[in-house]
């Protein structure tokens, strides 16, 4: 088998793994009240560090770019309460706009 | 199940397109990396996790080592096993739903769940299905397309993607962040993912803002 082959098969099968395990923890654990709270704020705290990793993170370094432009606009649009396709595309024309005429 | 709201749908299905747009730019780097058209879309009919996708074709296109892609990817990945330990409550299923369901638990599909909490566990429960059959259509779709060579789709840069994406994930997080605790939290994990960001291999500064969650939710709040 080539190394290739390896990677694809081993990753999905830990990709699969990890994913299921964390479905297989028995209810008994994050029913008390205390689980339950920070079970409550697990994905909000991942999803905003990834917000922030994929706005101005480029592999291991932190680059200013079209993109914090875009995520800023994003941050008004949701200010101002538009509609969620909105946010998305006035962030992505933002972005391209910056990003095409720089 | 009960009917389904509607702003779930569009919801679900504007994160659906946009993440599953980036499909392309994957399929490309999978190709460019020297993997088959085969083997890059089975990473993402498999793998079905954008950021290992990305991880696993990158350390191998680099001339690394199976295990050392296999490893980088895996690290991406545990972030899915803490949207499995949030979720499975919510799904409640067993046997073979319960498989389905984490193949399709992702960054995406807990985004939108969450984001519904405000109109109740039903919403919530139908915003990951949605998601998460929408991603996985389109995902696969757009990595075939990439990997048969939709070069000038390649670029998400060239059409806003990339900040389309991070501004989708902050719009399904915005309505969790509606009082200052919440605040205060969103803004403490970005500043901990970004200061561990240029010294600890990629994954570990998202997981490691996990700590922050137990940290915040240890006590009980006013």
């Amino acid at each position: 088998m080539t190394t290739i082959w390896i990677a694809v098969i081993g990753t999905s099968f830990i990709a699969f793994g990890l994913k299921y395990l964390g479905h297989s923890v028995p209810e008994k654990y994050l029913k008390n009240e205390r689980m339950l709270r920070i079970n409550t704020l697990i994905p909000i705290v991942l999803l905003s560090a990834l917000v922030g990793v994929q706005t101005v993170a480029e592999k291991s370094k932190l680059v200013i770019d079209q993109r914090l432009a875009g995520v800023v606009v994003a941050c008004i649009a949701l200010a101002l309460k538009a509609p969620y396709f909105v946010v998305v595309i006035s962030a992505a024309l933002t972005s391209a706009a910056i990003y095409n005429f720089n | 199940m009960s009917s389904v709201n509607r702003a779930t749908v569009t919801q679900s299905l504007s994160v659906s397109f946009t993440v599953g747009l980036y499909g392309t730019a994957f399929g490309a780097a999978g190709v460019a990396a020297g993997f088959s058209i085969l083997q890059t879309c089975l990473l993402s009919l498999l793998t079905f996790s954008g950021a290992s996708q990305f991880a696993v074709v990158g350390v191998i296109g680099a001339g690394g080592s199976a295990i050392s892609g296999i490893a980088t990817a895996s690290l991406l990945g545990i972030r899915n096993g803490l949207y499995g330990l949030r979720m499975a409550p919510i799904l409640n299923i067993r046997g073979l739903r319960r498989v389905v369901a984490a193949q399709i638990t992702i960054d995406e599909s807990t985004g939108v769940a969450i984001g519904q909490e405000d109109l109740g566990p039903d919403a919530m429960k139908h915003g990951f299905w949605l998601t998460g059959f929408g991603v996985y259509f389109f995902w696969n779709l757009f990595t075939l397309a990439g990997a048969l060579g939709a070069q000038a789709m390649g670029n998400p840069s060239a059409w806003g993607l990339d900040a389309a994406v991070p501004a989708a994930f902050l719009g399904l997080v915005w309505p969790r962040l509606h009082g200052n605790f919440e605040r205060a939290l969103a803004i403490t994990a970005v500043i901990l993912a970004l200061s561990l960001t240029p010294f600890v291999a990629a994954g570990i500064p998202i997981i490691a803002t996990a700590l922050l969650a137990v940290a915040f939710g240890w006590k009980v709040r006013r």
